[in-house]
């Protein structure tokens, strides 16, 4: 990403990052964790799973770690982890 | 504040299975319904209490909603329907120190034991009601409920809905409810915030949950279940405090949300004690 | 505040002498609903179990009731109810559920004349197949019918120890005659009253099955708050509790819960026998219409016939071994009971036409007069 202005303590800051965990065969392909990524993270994949549905797949580096996907999914399937954190 | 448990990066599991029967999972619930959402609040909400797992019974009646009872991986009661407010009536008064769930649908939870929910609440027993509402009969095929809006088509309402529907809020606020909220399963941090709040609450607590039912009642009525999450993003107002009486459900004047009721008054427990225990408060 | 046992003699009616029985059973948690000939359980179970540190609810309605005992029951509480007719009505479907979930509570029937509101201050003991088949799906219940204020209290205990120990709903099934009847009730010192409580799980939570069979095929019972996390459905169901939609468990849940009563009847059935030993009529009867039978048959002996009474004192299970065995000793069997034919098809069942079975009834809102028991005694002798 690219700023037109830097902060002074930028240095200092701390972004976090996640990492989008899917848990491929508990998806029943709602979508609704690819219509509401707010960073838009994720889309469908072209694949089946064993229940016959697409399952979601990463597209982006860009998760904030904001666990909205985790807390919508009706089938505990979607959940992200911090990843280890670095400035801006 | 909704807080999310930290988990380190490569640890492949989600964060809620320690409250999920696993063995169980996948739940019956279709896909595009919502009440899996609605459960996964829920159980966030359990979670971020901090209370022991083992001091919390989950209750449900019958039903698709009514299931909920079956997943989570605490003392948990799936009872005959209607009854799930009776049954956690008894759990409540033998001991009170259960925080005690009731987790059940709006057919169950408003039709056939609507009579429950109004004397739960008269009573101020001590429980914690969430309601998921998808305005139908989902489990037996879609058939009108009390919930069910004006002139909405259903299996038993080919040509639409000649009985208007509860407001439940209102209801609850008539009833004596100290606490009363309503959220849509979009919102899982308000709604999780909401449950965590109930639970900490004494008293009765209702939370009316606004939740897709994409094959019995979208399918007939021309509805998406992403056009429903969409009513539940565009034509939603949060108003705290909102009049109970303002509070149909009509997407043409807009959906209101929020916390309506939050009160202290004695608990039905607590005054029994008292009166016929002699216990000090 | 009095004590759980109130030791000495009293004058008091069936449904208090109840009240005090459940007590002293141990009973910690009421739930009801007012109804006509039951209310005085209920009244007395209010004013007594805060003596105990116990607790009463008037629930909105007799489903309310039943349904709150099973709740308060799974926090570890020996839990009643108490009612009459219509409210058993309602409660049937919460008696299968308790049946289903293995929950141990005692269910009080004072019965009075029906159907529907019927004669609701006027006795009867026309609910006796509704205890047994009331509920939906095949099931196995124990039903015991008290004769006297005395046995009230001390067949409710008897009530309590069974359901504690089979994890089944066991019904009281009174009628409004014993209920209001008074009459001189004995309560034993605590020391002499034998109570019961449920089998408790030991060891491991994890992985825990709470339908288990231990012995006498009844599993141990946690109490929620305990950690066991069990689940608990209506929906059939493993050993674990899980629901499984299959033919095969339903056997095996079926097995288990008609097992743990049927292979246990030696343990369950109570019955009382009097002049029996020689006898060639033999009266069949329980509850209040025994009281009648105990007088046709000191007239029918006194008239040299020689008439004899087995009073069933658990009703349910029924004791079909033993009047199998009867029915090839005795010459006939006359049913009497205040209703127009329930137990006396049972009786003519299990007597396989190897005795001659009659029937003396009432439509309700009277005892039977021994009269007519004596009329069908003789009618008994006359036939070849």
């Amino acid at each position: 990403m690219k700023y037109w202005r830097v902060p002074l303590d930028a240095d200092e800051i701390k972004v976090v990052r996640g990492v989008v965990h899917i848990i491929e065969d508990r998806c029943k392909g709602c979508g609704y964790c690819i219509e509401y990524c707010p960073q838009g993270v994720i889309e469908f994949s072209k694949k089946f799973n064993a229940k016959g549905y697409h399952p979601p797949v990463v597209k982006a580096d860009t998760c904030l770690n904001c666990h909205y996907c985790e807390n919508l999914c009706p089938e505990f399937a979607i959940f992200s982890v911090e990843k280890t954190e670095r400035s801006l | 504040m909704t807080k999310n448990v930290k988990q380190q990066a490569g640890e492949a599991k989600h964060p809620l299975e320690d409250l999920v029967r696993m063995d169980r999972i996948p739940h019956i619930w279709c896909s595009g319904c919502g009440i899996g959402s609605v459960f996964s609040s829920c159980l966030t909400a359990i979670k971020n209490t901090g209370i022991d797992y083992s001091k919390f019974a989950m209750v449900s009646g019958i039903g698709c909603s009514g299931r909920g009872a079956g997943y989570i991986n605490i003392d948990s009661f799936h009872t005959t329907h209607g009854r799930a407010i009776p049954f956690a009536t008894g759990i409540k008064m033998a001991n009170p120190d259960i925080n005690v769930i009731v987790f059940s649908g709006d057919g169950d939870l408003f039709a056939i034991g609507g009579n429950h929910f109004i004397h739960a609440a008269r009573r101020n027993m001590d429980i914690t009601v969430i309601c998921v509402n998808n305005m139908i009969y989902g489990m037996t095929g879609g058939q009108v409920a009390a919930t069910t809006p004006y002139l909405a088509r259903s299996a038993t309402t080919e040509a639409g809905n000649p009985e208007s529907p509860f407001n439940l809020p209102l209801l609850a606020y008539a009833a004596g409810a100290t606490y009363i909220a309503r959220w849509t399963m979009l919102h899982t941090r308000d709604l999780a915030d909401a449950i965590v709040a109930a639970i900490h609450r004494k008293g009765f607590s209702f939370i009316e949950v606004l939740s897709p039912c994409p094959i019995n009642y979208g399918r007939r009525n021309k509805e998406k279940s992403i056009d429903t999450l969409k009513n539940y993003h565009d034509k939603t107002i949060i108003k705290n405090g909102a009049d109970p009486v303002t509070l149909d459900i009509d997407y043409g004047k807009g959906v209101i949300l929020g916390k309506f009721v939050d009160i202290d008054k004695p608990t039905h427990d607590e005054k029994y004690r008292k009166i016929y225990l002699r216990e000090k408060e | 505040m009095k004590s759980a046992v109130l030791t000495g003699e009293h004058f008091i009616n069936g449904d208090e002498a109840c009240a005090e029985g459940a007590i002293a059973a141990g009973c910690m948690f009421f739930a009801g609903y007012p109804i006509t000939p039951a209310t005085e359980v209920a009244e007395q179970m209010a004013l007594r179990l805060p003596d105990v540190g116990g607790t009463f609810i008037q629930m909105e309605d007799e489903i309310a009731a039943m349904t709150c005992i099973l709740g308060s029951a799974w926090t570890g509480a020996k839990s009643m109810t108490a009612t009459s007719g219509p409210g058993f009505s309602l409660m049937m479907e919460t008696v299968g559920l308790a049946v289903v979930t293995e929950t141990p509570c005692v269910v009080v029937n004072v019965q009075r004349s029906g159907p529907s509101t019927g004669l609701p201050t006027q006795g009867a003991q026309a609910d006796m197949m509704q205890a047994k088949w009331g509920s939906h799906g095949d099931y196995e219940i124990i039903a015991i019918a008290p004769s006297s204020p005395q046995e009230m209290f001390n067949l409710t205990i008897t009530a309590f120890n069974l359901s504690e120990t089979y994890r089944v709903p066991v019904f009281i099934m009174s009628d409004e005659i014993v209920g209001h009847m008074s009459e001189k009730v004995v309560i034993p010192p605590a020391g002499k009253i034998r109570t019961v409580s449920r089998p408790k799980p030991k060891g491991r939570k994890e992985n825990f099955k709470p339908y288990a069979p231990g012995p006498k095929g009844v599993a141990p019972m946690p109490a929620i708050g305990e950690g066991y996390n069990v689940h608990v459905t209506g929906l059939t169901h493993d050993e674990k509790g899980y629901p499984v939609m299959s033919v095969d468990t339903q056997k095996e849940m079926m097995a288990r819960l008609l097992g743990k009563i049927r292979n246990n009847l030696q343990d369950i059935i109570l019955t009382e026998d009097y002049q029996l030993a020689d006898a060639e009529i033999v009266l069949i009867s329980y509850g209040v219409a025994a009281r009648t039978s105990y007088t046709a048959v000191q007239t029918a002996r006194r008239m040299g016939i020689k008439a004899g009474l087995l009073r069933l004192i658990t009703v349910w299970p029924f004791p079909d071994d033993r009047i199998q065995a009867l029915a090839e000793q005795v010459k006939a069997f006359v049913t009497v009971e205040i209703n127009m034919g329930q137990i006396c098809r049972e009786v003519q069942r299990c007597a396989q036409g190897r005795a001659r079975t009659y029937f003396v009834g009432h439509p309700g809102g009277a005892i039977i007069p021994p009269a007519d028991v004596m009329a069908a005694i003789k009618e008994a002798m006359q036939a070849k």
